[in-house]
Protein backbone atom coordinates (compact mmCIF):
# COMPACT_ATOMS: atom_id res chain seq x y z
CA UNK A 1 0.00 0.00 0.00
CA UNK A 2 2.29 2.48 0.83
CA UNK A 3 4.98 1.55 -2.21
CA UNK A 4 1.76 3.25 -4.11
CA UNK A 5 1.66 6.11 -2.55
CA UNK A 6 4.87 6.82 -2.13
CA UNK A 7 4.28 6.26 -6.54
CA UNK A 8 1.37 8.69 -6.74
CA UNK A 9 1.80 11.28 -3.98
CA UNK A 10 4.68 12.85 -6.05
CA UNK A 11 2.64 12.52 -9.44
CA UNK A 12 -0.33 14.29 -7.98
CA UNK A 13 1.80 16.85 -6.78
CA UNK A 14 3.54 17.34 -9.48
CA UNK A 15 0.32 17.47 -11.57
CA UNK A 16 -1.24 19.95 -9.18
CA UNK A 17 1.57 22.05 -8.81
CA UNK A 18 1.44 22.14 -12.63
CA UNK A 19 -2.45 22.88 -13.19
CA UNK A 20 -2.00 25.59 -10.53
CA UNK A 21 0.97 27.19 -12.14
CA UNK A 22 -1.08 27.58 -15.51
CA UNK A 23 -4.39 28.34 -14.25
CA UNK A 24 -2.11 31.76 -12.44
CA UNK A 25 -0.70 32.12 -16.16
CA UNK A 26 -3.94 31.89 -17.71
CA UNK A 27 -5.43 34.59 -15.18
CA UNK A 28 -2.27 37.17 -15.11
CA UNK A 29 -1.78 36.76 -18.76
CA UNK A 30 -4.79 36.61 -20.53
CA UNK A 31 -5.19 37.96 -23.83
CA UNK A 32 -8.43 40.09 -24.18
CA UNK A 33 -10.50 39.15 -26.93
CA UNK A 34 -12.99 41.56 -28.31
CA UNK A 35 -16.50 40.81 -26.55
CA UNK A 36 -18.68 40.90 -29.51
CA UNK A 37 -17.07 37.96 -30.87
CA UNK A 38 -18.54 35.75 -29.18
CA UNK A 39 -22.03 37.25 -29.40
CA UNK A 40 -21.62 37.58 -32.63
CA UNK A 41 -20.54 33.58 -32.86
CA UNK A 42 -23.50 32.98 -31.46
CA UNK A 43 -25.90 34.44 -33.50
CA UNK A 44 -24.64 32.28 -36.72
CA UNK A 45 -26.24 29.35 -37.33
CA UNK A 46 -22.87 26.84 -37.12
CA UNK A 47 -23.33 25.06 -40.25
CA UNK A 48 -20.13 26.00 -41.16
CA UNK A 49 -21.17 25.97 -44.69
CA UNK A 50 -19.06 28.62 -46.45
CA UNK A 51 -21.62 30.10 -47.86
CA UNK A 52 -20.41 33.39 -46.92
CA UNK A 53 -17.38 33.19 -48.42
CA UNK A 54 -14.88 32.52 -45.08
CA UNK A 55 -14.13 29.47 -43.72
CA UNK A 56 -17.05 28.13 -41.63
CA UNK A 57 -19.04 30.47 -39.00
CA UNK A 58 -16.15 31.12 -37.38
CA UNK A 59 -13.89 33.15 -39.70
CA UNK A 60 -17.20 35.03 -40.65
CA UNK A 61 -18.10 35.80 -36.73
CA UNK A 62 -13.94 36.76 -36.58
CA UNK A 63 -14.19 39.05 -39.96
CA UNK A 64 -16.84 40.76 -38.79
CA UNK A 65 -15.90 41.78 -35.53
CA UNK A 66 -12.12 42.60 -36.56
CA UNK A 67 -12.50 44.31 -39.79
CA UNK A 68 -14.65 47.64 -41.08
CA UNK A 69 -16.93 47.28 -43.65
CA UNK A 70 -17.86 43.13 -43.86
CA UNK A 71 -21.57 42.91 -44.82
CA UNK A 72 -23.66 41.70 -42.37
CA UNK A 73 -26.47 39.86 -45.28
CA UNK A 74 -23.50 37.29 -46.00
CA UNK A 75 -25.21 34.37 -44.07
CA UNK A 76 -27.88 32.73 -46.39
CA UNK A 77 -28.89 30.06 -44.46
CA UNK A 78 -29.43 32.53 -41.42
CA UNK A 79 -31.83 34.49 -44.08
CA UNK A 80 -32.84 38.21 -42.63
CA UNK A 81 -33.31 36.67 -38.70
CA UNK A 82 -29.37 36.45 -38.15
CA UNK A 83 -28.88 39.53 -39.97
CA UNK A 84 -30.76 41.90 -38.06
CA UNK A 85 -29.21 40.45 -35.24
CA UNK A 86 -25.88 41.23 -36.44
CA UNK A 87 -26.54 44.58 -37.58
CA UNK A 88 -27.65 45.13 -33.90
CA UNK A 89 -24.28 43.93 -32.00
CA UNK A 90 -22.41 45.40 -34.42
CA UNK A 91 -24.44 48.58 -34.88
CA UNK A 92 -24.42 48.79 -38.13
CA UNK A 93 -27.42 49.05 -41.17
CA UNK A 94 -29.80 46.14 -41.77
CA UNK A 95 -29.30 44.53 -44.85
CA UNK A 96 -31.48 42.33 -46.42
CA UNK A 97 -30.76 38.77 -47.23
CA UNK A 98 -32.01 37.53 -50.68
CA UNK A 99 -32.55 33.80 -49.63
CA UNK A 100 -31.71 31.63 -52.33
CA UNK A 101 -32.57 27.43 -52.51
CA UNK A 102 -30.88 25.19 -55.20
CA UNK A 103 -32.31 23.63 -57.93
CA UNK A 104 -30.95 20.84 -60.17
CA UNK A 105 -30.94 21.70 -63.63
CA UNK A 106 -31.74 18.21 -65.59
CA UNK A 107 -34.93 16.20 -65.53
CA UNK A 108 -33.86 13.09 -67.36
CA UNK A 109 -35.56 10.75 -65.01
CA UNK A 110 -35.51 7.07 -65.86
CA UNK A 111 -38.50 7.65 -68.51
CA UNK A 112 -36.96 9.83 -70.39
CA UNK A 113 -32.99 8.83 -70.92
CA UNK A 114 -31.30 6.03 -70.70
CA UNK A 115 -27.70 4.83 -69.04
CA UNK A 116 -24.88 4.04 -71.71
CA UNK A 117 -22.93 2.66 -69.32
CA UNK A 118 -22.96 -0.41 -66.86
CA UNK A 119 -21.98 1.79 -63.67
CA UNK A 120 -20.84 -0.56 -60.73
CA UNK A 121 -18.39 1.21 -59.41
CA UNK A 122 -18.55 3.10 -56.38
CA UNK A 123 -21.47 4.98 -54.92
CA UNK A 124 -20.08 8.64 -56.18
CA UNK A 125 -21.06 10.95 -59.47
CA UNK A 126 -17.24 12.28 -59.35
CA UNK A 127 -15.82 8.65 -59.52
CA UNK A 128 -18.33 8.13 -62.23
CA UNK A 129 -17.81 11.03 -64.22
CA UNK A 130 -13.74 10.29 -63.44
CA UNK A 131 -14.56 6.91 -64.99
CA UNK A 132 -16.83 7.26 -67.91
CA UNK A 133 -17.24 11.13 -68.44
CA UNK A 134 -20.39 10.35 -68.12
CA UNK A 135 -23.00 7.49 -66.74
CA UNK A 136 -26.29 8.47 -68.54
CA UNK A 137 -26.91 8.80 -72.67
CA UNK A 138 -26.63 12.48 -71.71
CA UNK A 139 -22.93 13.58 -71.33
CA UNK A 140 -24.60 16.69 -69.51
CA UNK A 141 -27.36 15.33 -66.87
CA UNK A 142 -27.42 13.98 -63.72
CA UNK A 143 -25.44 11.47 -62.72
CA UNK A 144 -27.46 10.21 -59.56
CA UNK A 145 -25.93 8.64 -57.67
CA UNK A 146 -25.99 10.97 -54.58
CA UNK A 147 -22.92 13.61 -54.51
CA UNK A 148 -25.09 16.67 -53.56
CA UNK A 149 -27.34 14.23 -51.10
CA UNK A 150 -24.42 13.39 -49.45
CA UNK A 151 -23.14 17.07 -48.83
CA UNK A 152 -26.82 18.74 -47.97
CA UNK A 153 -26.51 19.44 -44.57
CA UNK A 154 -30.26 19.88 -44.51
CA UNK A 155 -31.24 16.28 -45.83
CA UNK A 156 -33.09 18.71 -48.69
CA UNK A 157 -32.02 16.50 -51.50
CA UNK A 158 -33.59 13.25 -53.54
CA UNK A 159 -32.41 11.09 -56.12
CA UNK A 160 -35.78 10.05 -57.81
CA UNK A 161 -35.58 7.96 -60.81
CA UNK A 162 -31.89 8.89 -61.21
CA UNK A 163 -32.13 12.23 -60.53
CA UNK A 164 -31.45 14.42 -58.04
CA UNK A 165 -34.33 16.72 -56.41
CA UNK A 166 -34.17 19.93 -54.10
CA UNK A 167 -37.23 19.92 -51.39
CA UNK A 168 -36.56 23.92 -51.71
CA UNK A 169 -38.70 24.65 -48.99
CA UNK A 170 -36.14 22.99 -46.76
CA UNK A 171 -33.08 24.09 -48.70
CA UNK A 172 -31.21 27.20 -46.92
CA UNK A 173 -28.92 27.90 -49.98
CA UNK A 174 -25.62 27.23 -48.70
CA UNK A 175 -24.41 26.40 -52.06
CA UNK A 176 -22.25 23.20 -51.36
CA UNK A 177 -24.47 20.99 -53.76
CA UNK A 178 -23.46 23.41 -56.37
CA UNK A 179 -19.54 23.43 -55.71
CA UNK A 180 -20.22 19.56 -55.55
CA UNK A 181 -21.39 18.65 -58.48
CA UNK A 182 -19.04 17.33 -61.49
CA UNK A 183 -21.29 17.97 -64.17
CA UNK A 184 -22.08 21.69 -62.47
CA UNK A 185 -25.69 21.19 -62.71
CA UNK A 186 -27.20 22.67 -59.39
CA UNK A 187 -27.54 26.51 -59.35
CA UNK A 188 -28.52 29.13 -56.53
CA UNK A 189 -32.18 31.05 -57.93
CA UNK A 190 -33.65 33.08 -55.90
CA UNK A 191 -36.21 31.33 -53.09
CA UNK A 192 -39.24 33.14 -53.88
CA UNK A 193 -38.92 32.27 -57.87
CA UNK A 194 -39.79 28.81 -58.65
CA UNK A 195 -39.84 28.72 -62.10
CA UNK A 196 -36.72 26.77 -63.79
CA UNK A 197 -35.41 25.39 -66.49
CA UNK A 198 -34.28 21.59 -65.69
CA UNK A 199 -31.93 21.11 -68.53
CA UNK A 200 -28.49 21.79 -69.20
CA UNK A 201 -27.69 20.03 -72.27
CA UNK A 202 -25.72 22.30 -74.97
CA UNK A 203 -26.07 20.10 -77.71
CA UNK A 204 -28.37 21.14 -80.49
CA UNK A 205 -31.83 20.17 -80.54
CA UNK A 206 -31.99 17.21 -82.90
CA UNK A 207 -28.65 15.70 -80.60
CA UNK A 208 -30.62 16.47 -77.20
CA UNK A 209 -33.82 14.86 -78.30
CA UNK A 210 -32.20 11.69 -79.20
CA UNK A 211 -30.67 11.36 -75.94
CA UNK A 212 -33.28 12.76 -73.71
CA UNK A 213 -36.81 13.35 -74.16
CA UNK A 214 -36.95 16.14 -71.44
CA UNK A 215 -34.38 17.73 -72.78
CA UNK A 216 -33.92 21.33 -73.94
CA UNK A 217 -34.44 21.83 -77.51
CA UNK A 218 -33.75 25.25 -78.21
CA UNK A 219 -37.39 26.23 -79.80
CA UNK A 220 -37.13 29.34 -78.35
CA UNK A 221 -40.70 29.43 -78.01
CA UNK A 222 -40.26 30.60 -74.26
CA UNK A 223 -38.43 33.21 -75.16
CA UNK A 224 -41.85 34.36 -77.91
CA UNK A 225 -44.10 33.79 -75.00
CA UNK A 226 -42.39 35.71 -72.06
CA UNK A 227 -43.93 39.42 -71.67
CA UNK A 228 -40.82 40.68 -69.59
CA UNK A 229 -38.13 39.06 -71.77
CA UNK A 230 -36.42 37.26 -69.13
CA UNK A 231 -35.76 33.80 -70.72
CA UNK A 232 -33.38 33.53 -73.11
CA UNK A 233 -32.02 30.70 -75.43
CA UNK A 234 -28.05 30.47 -74.91
CA UNK A 235 -25.61 27.73 -76.01
CA UNK A 236 -28.98 25.62 -77.43
CA UNK A 237 -30.56 25.77 -73.11
CA UNK A 238 -33.02 28.18 -72.35
CA UNK A 239 -32.19 30.47 -69.45
CA UNK A 240 -33.60 32.30 -67.16
CA UNK A 241 -32.46 36.09 -65.89
CA UNK A 242 -34.17 35.70 -62.32
CA UNK A 243 -33.96 40.09 -62.22
CA UNK A 244 -36.34 40.67 -64.71
CA UNK A 245 -38.83 37.32 -64.20
CA UNK A 246 -42.09 37.93 -62.97
CA UNK A 247 -43.43 34.28 -62.44
CA UNK A 248 -45.74 34.34 -64.81
CA UNK A 249 -45.77 30.90 -66.04
CA UNK A 250 -45.82 31.61 -69.65
CA UNK A 251 -42.66 29.82 -70.23
CA UNK A 252 -43.62 26.49 -68.35
CA UNK A 253 -46.95 26.63 -69.78
CA UNK A 254 -45.57 26.55 -74.03
CA UNK A 255 -42.53 24.71 -73.13
CA UNK A 256 -42.74 21.87 -75.75
CA UNK A 257 -40.55 19.42 -74.22
CA UNK A 258 -41.49 20.18 -70.23
CA UNK A 259 -38.46 20.99 -69.09
CA UNK A 260 -39.53 24.32 -67.97
CA UNK A 261 -41.65 23.53 -64.77
CA UNK A 262 -42.70 25.29 -61.73
CA UNK A 263 -41.50 23.86 -58.00
CA UNK B 1 35.55 21.22 -25.04
CA UNK B 2 36.26 18.05 -27.26
CA UNK B 3 33.71 16.07 -25.72
CA UNK B 4 30.97 18.93 -26.03
CA UNK B 5 31.62 19.00 -29.66
CA UNK B 6 31.57 15.53 -29.91
CA UNK B 7 28.03 15.06 -28.34
CA UNK B 8 26.71 17.77 -30.37
CA UNK B 9 27.96 16.40 -33.49
CA UNK B 10 27.26 13.08 -33.13
CA UNK B 11 23.32 14.61 -31.81
CA UNK B 12 23.03 15.73 -35.15
CA UNK B 13 24.52 13.61 -37.47
CA UNK B 14 25.21 9.99 -36.25
CA UNK B 15 22.04 9.69 -33.32
CA UNK B 16 19.83 11.57 -35.58
CA UNK B 17 16.50 11.61 -33.82
CA UNK B 18 14.36 10.82 -36.82
CA UNK B 19 16.69 9.01 -39.35
CA UNK B 20 18.62 7.20 -36.61
CA UNK B 21 16.61 6.39 -33.70
CA UNK B 22 13.22 7.00 -35.76
CA UNK B 23 11.45 9.40 -32.93
CA UNK B 24 9.56 12.38 -34.18
CA UNK B 25 8.16 10.77 -37.14
CA UNK B 26 5.09 11.96 -37.02
CA UNK B 27 5.71 15.63 -37.61
CA UNK B 28 8.17 14.61 -39.98
CA UNK B 29 5.55 12.65 -42.31
CA UNK B 30 2.80 15.31 -41.48
CA UNK B 31 4.77 18.99 -41.41
CA UNK B 32 7.45 18.28 -44.00
CA UNK B 33 5.26 19.35 -47.13
CA UNK B 34 6.30 22.32 -47.23
CA UNK B 35 9.93 24.14 -46.63
CA UNK B 36 8.62 26.91 -44.17
CA UNK B 37 6.61 24.83 -41.93
CA UNK B 38 9.29 22.82 -41.74
CA UNK B 39 11.76 25.44 -40.42
CA UNK B 40 8.91 26.61 -38.30
CA UNK B 41 8.14 23.04 -36.22
CA UNK B 42 12.00 22.75 -35.93
CA UNK B 43 12.49 25.58 -34.39
CA UNK B 44 9.40 25.03 -31.92
CA UNK B 45 10.93 21.23 -31.67
CA UNK B 46 14.49 22.92 -30.93
CA UNK B 47 12.77 25.70 -28.15
CA UNK B 48 10.46 23.39 -26.59
CA UNK B 49 13.41 20.33 -26.46
CA UNK B 50 15.59 23.21 -24.46
CA UNK B 51 13.56 24.18 -22.14
CA UNK B 52 12.37 20.49 -21.17
CA UNK B 53 15.63 19.37 -21.01
CA UNK B 54 16.35 22.70 -18.17
CA UNK B 55 13.18 21.38 -15.92
CA UNK B 56 13.36 17.78 -16.54
CA UNK B 57 17.17 17.26 -15.86
CA UNK B 58 16.65 19.04 -11.86
CA UNK B 59 13.60 16.88 -11.46
CA UNK B 60 15.26 13.90 -12.01
CA UNK B 61 18.29 14.80 -10.21
CA UNK B 62 17.46 16.78 -6.91
CA UNK B 63 13.24 15.17 -6.71
CA UNK B 64 13.42 11.93 -8.44
CA UNK B 65 17.05 9.94 -7.90
CA UNK B 66 17.16 10.95 -3.94
CA UNK B 67 13.62 9.53 -3.59
CA UNK B 68 14.36 6.18 -5.38
CA UNK B 69 11.34 7.25 -7.44
CA UNK B 70 13.43 6.79 -10.68
CA UNK B 71 10.35 4.72 -12.30
CA UNK B 72 8.40 7.30 -12.03
CA UNK B 73 10.85 8.83 -15.13
CA UNK B 74 8.45 8.60 -17.53
CA UNK B 75 5.14 9.82 -16.40
CA UNK B 76 6.84 12.53 -14.55
CA UNK B 77 8.48 14.21 -18.10
CA UNK B 78 5.10 13.95 -19.73
CA UNK B 79 3.39 15.89 -17.47
CA UNK B 80 5.82 18.43 -16.49
CA UNK B 81 6.88 18.79 -20.33
CA UNK B 82 3.17 19.29 -21.41
CA UNK B 83 2.58 21.89 -18.54
CA UNK B 84 5.48 23.98 -19.52
CA UNK B 85 5.41 23.64 -23.26
CA UNK B 86 1.18 25.47 -22.55
CA UNK B 87 2.91 27.66 -20.16
CA UNK B 88 5.34 28.55 -23.12
CA UNK B 89 2.53 29.03 -25.40
CA UNK B 90 0.62 31.26 -22.67
CA UNK B 91 3.55 33.44 -22.17
CA UNK B 92 4.43 33.74 -26.00
CA UNK B 93 0.96 34.61 -27.09
CA UNK B 94 0.95 37.54 -24.13
CA UNK B 95 4.39 38.93 -24.68
CA UNK B 96 5.47 37.97 -27.94
CA UNK B 97 2.56 37.24 -30.27
CA UNK B 98 4.80 37.65 -33.50
CA UNK B 99 6.31 34.45 -31.91
CA UNK B 100 3.45 33.07 -31.44
CA UNK B 101 2.01 33.14 -34.62
CA UNK B 102 4.84 31.93 -36.16
CA UNK B 103 5.41 28.67 -33.56
CA UNK B 104 1.75 28.65 -32.21
CA UNK B 105 0.29 26.12 -34.41
CA UNK B 106 3.15 23.98 -33.21
CA UNK B 107 3.37 23.87 -29.89
CA UNK B 108 0.60 22.26 -29.03
CA UNK B 109 1.31 19.42 -31.56
CA UNK B 110 4.30 19.01 -29.94
CA UNK B 111 3.92 18.36 -26.16
CA UNK B 112 3.66 15.12 -26.28
CA UNK B 113 5.93 14.59 -28.83
CA UNK B 114 8.24 11.23 -28.67
CA UNK B 115 11.70 13.24 -29.88
CA UNK B 116 10.98 15.88 -26.93
CA UNK B 117 10.19 12.83 -24.21
CA UNK B 118 13.05 10.86 -25.98
CA UNK B 119 15.68 13.67 -25.79
CA UNK B 120 15.19 14.36 -21.95
CA UNK B 121 15.26 10.35 -21.09
CA UNK B 122 18.05 9.59 -23.34
CA UNK B 123 19.87 12.18 -21.70
CA UNK B 124 19.47 10.92 -18.15
CA UNK B 125 20.23 7.95 -19.34
CA UNK B 126 23.65 8.50 -20.80
CA UNK B 127 24.55 10.19 -17.62
CA UNK B 128 25.16 13.15 -18.89
CA UNK B 129 26.37 16.91 -16.85
CA UNK B 130 23.71 19.29 -17.04
CA UNK B 131 25.45 21.03 -20.14
CA UNK B 132 26.12 17.98 -21.44
CA UNK B 133 22.80 17.45 -21.20
CA UNK B 134 21.74 21.25 -22.90
CA UNK B 135 24.18 20.85 -25.83
CA UNK B 136 22.63 17.60 -26.42
CA UNK B 137 19.46 18.69 -26.61
CA UNK B 138 20.33 21.67 -28.74
CA UNK B 139 22.16 18.99 -31.14
CA UNK B 140 18.85 16.77 -31.18
CA UNK B 141 17.01 19.93 -32.37
CA UNK B 142 19.46 20.95 -34.71
CA UNK B 143 19.52 17.06 -36.43
CA UNK B 144 16.12 16.92 -36.28
CA UNK B 145 15.62 20.45 -38.29
CA UNK B 146 18.40 19.02 -40.81
CA UNK B 147 16.37 15.91 -41.14
CA UNK B 148 12.97 18.24 -41.98
CA UNK B 149 14.56 20.48 -43.99
CA UNK B 150 15.82 18.20 -46.40
CA UNK B 151 13.31 16.08 -46.69
CA UNK B 152 10.90 18.89 -47.02
CA UNK B 153 13.18 19.33 -50.13
CA UNK B 154 13.21 15.94 -51.13
CA UNK B 155 9.16 16.02 -51.01
CA UNK B 156 9.34 19.05 -53.14
CA UNK B 157 10.84 16.97 -55.80
CA UNK B 158 8.56 14.31 -55.32
CA UNK B 159 5.47 16.50 -55.71
CA UNK B 160 6.40 16.97 -59.79
CA UNK B 161 7.79 13.81 -59.87
CA UNK B 162 6.27 10.86 -62.28
CA UNK B 163 5.28 8.28 -59.52
CA UNK B 164 2.97 5.17 -60.67
CA UNK B 165 -0.71 5.71 -59.18
CA UNK B 166 -0.09 3.10 -56.30
CA UNK B 167 2.75 4.92 -55.23
CA UNK B 168 1.70 8.33 -54.70
CA UNK B 169 1.64 9.88 -51.29
CA UNK B 170 2.20 8.26 -48.24
CA UNK B 171 3.98 5.05 -49.95
CA UNK B 172 6.85 7.22 -52.22
CA UNK B 173 7.71 9.32 -48.85
CA UNK B 174 8.22 6.37 -46.48
CA UNK B 175 10.44 4.73 -49.77
CA UNK B 176 11.72 8.45 -49.56
CA UNK B 177 12.16 8.46 -46.08
CA UNK B 178 13.96 5.63 -45.54
CA UNK B 179 16.32 6.02 -48.31
CA UNK B 180 17.34 9.41 -46.42
CA UNK B 181 17.66 7.68 -43.63
CA UNK B 182 20.07 5.17 -44.96
CA UNK B 183 22.27 7.84 -46.52
CA UNK B 184 22.89 9.06 -42.73
CA UNK B 185 24.26 5.56 -41.71
CA UNK B 186 27.15 7.13 -43.83
CA UNK B 187 28.22 9.15 -40.97
CA UNK B 188 28.22 6.11 -38.22
CA UNK B 189 32.36 6.53 -36.62
CA UNK B 190 33.23 9.33 -38.30
CA UNK B 191 32.80 12.03 -35.43
CA UNK B 192 34.62 9.75 -32.95
CA UNK B 193 37.61 9.50 -35.21
CA UNK B 194 37.35 12.82 -36.10
CA UNK B 195 39.26 13.73 -32.80
CA UNK B 196 40.95 11.05 -32.39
Amino acid sequence: MSAILTAVIPVVVIGLICAAVLVVASKIMAVKEDERLPKVRECLPGANCGACGYAGCDGYAKALVEKEGVATNLCIPGADAVSKQLSEILGVEFEDVIEQAAVVHCCGDCDATEDNVDYRGMESCSAAKLIFGSKGACGYGCLGLGDCKNVCPQDAIDIKDGVAHVYRPICVGCGLCVKTCPNHLISLTPAIEDVAVLCSNKDKGAVTRKVCTNGCIGCKKCEKVCPVDAIKVKNNVAEIDYEKCVCCNACSTYCTTGCIVRG
Amino acid sequence: MTKLIIILLSAVFINNYILSRFLGICPFLGVSKKLDSATGMSLAVIFVMLIATAVTWPIQMFLLNPNDLGYLQTIVFILVIAALVQLVEIVLKRYIPALHKSLGVYLPLITTNCAILGVTILNIDEGYTFVESMVNSLGSGLGFMLAMVMFSGVRSKLEGADIPKSFKGLPITLVAASITSLSFMGFGGVIENLFA
